[in-house]
């Protein structure tokens, strides 16, 4: 690809498939399939969505009995109801985590994920590593993560293979008694709602 | 815990023991290799989905196939135990699965 398309390029080396996307984007440009101005758009709306979602419904499940209820039986419908625009999922379900249930969530075959609910996946959501030993050593992954469970405490892990996306919704801290719907969402990590950890047990500094 | 998403016309309910078909062919396949030929329960009866191996190359996706949330014990799938509550769920598509006894 020459440069003399006029688009912004990095100047580093890219790789194979970098400079394949680059390659795509300056002929879908080019022939006037899409404009720089779509593009942008997109990586807006794409950024724009964030484990701010995830944790807003989070928190509110936990203050508001009847609101986690709806979140439960129609995640999407909950979502409507809070203003989440979660209308690109086909199928949302929520997995609730209780003291003996943890669930943790990969795809592997690919790199599937509530993205309306999470934003982007992590980069190691989608690597080799954590797609095999999720569903071959799931709770090696969660000591990683910091979280050591019981050997009593039944593990579910979830390979979204299909047209399901899912959530963890995990344990609300001990001790966060009378605290308001924004504390508790800033313990809501994006990695509690994968499920490799539990909720942060205090505010972050 | 939740909804059946459609009217499911597939072959399973809640309970019923399954088998994953082991079978390969090139395409589209969403049953990942580790869980072929796995012996396992239907947790959840989805609902019926445009059918993904045919929607990947450019088809309808008809008919629908029904989609199941299937649990498998850790030992069942690598022989070994984790916790021994810890399951593994698939989400797998009826014609993945055959009855079991």
């Amino acid at each position: 690809m020459s440069d003399d398309h006029g688009q912004d390029h990095p100047k580093h080396e890219l790789s194979y498939y970098a400079k394949r996307i680059y390659a795509m984007r300056d002929l879908l440009v080019e022939k006037g399939v899409i404009t720089e101005k779509d593009i942008q758009c997109q990586i807006e709306y794409q950024e724009a969505r964030t484990p701010a979602n995830g944790a807003h419904l989070v928190a509110k499940a936990w203050v508001d009995p009847a609101f986690k209820a709806r979140f439960i039986a129609d995640a999407k419908a909950a979502c409507a109801e809070i203003g989440i625009d979660a209308t690109a999922l086909n199928e949302f379900v929520v997995l609730e985590n209780t003291p003996q249930v943890r669930h943790m969530v990969v795809c592997t075959l690919c790199s599937c994920y509530p993205r309306p609910i999470l934003g982007r996946p992590p980069d190691w959501y989608k690597s080799f590593n954590y797609r095999q030993r999720s569903v071959s050593d799931p709770r090696g992954v969660m000591r990683e993560f910091g979280l050591v469970l019981a050997d009593d405490v039944e593990v579910r892990v979830h390979d979204s293979t299909a047209d399901i996306r899912y959530i963890v919704m995990p344990l609300r801290p001990a001790g966060t008694e009378g605290w308001s719907e924004a504390d508790l969402a800033k313990l809501v990590t994006r990695d509690s709602m994968i499920g490799v950890m539990d909720a942060l047990p205090m505010i972050p500094e | 815990m939740g909804r059946t998403v459609t009217p499911a016309a597939g072959r399973f309910k809640t309970g019923d023991r399954v088998k994953v078909k082991f079978e390969d062919r090139p395409g589209h396949l969403r049953t990942p290799w580790y869980i072929r030929g796995k012996s396992g329960w239907i947790e959840r009866v989805y609902g019926d989905f445009l059918n993904p191996e045919l929607l990947a190359f450019g088809k309808d996706g008809l008919p629908k196939k029904t989609l199941y949330l299937v649990a498998f014990d850790y030992s069942e799938v690598f022989g070994k135990s984790q916790g021994p509550k810890d399951k593994v769920l698939v989400d797998i598509y009826d014609h993945w699965l055959d009855a079991l006894a």
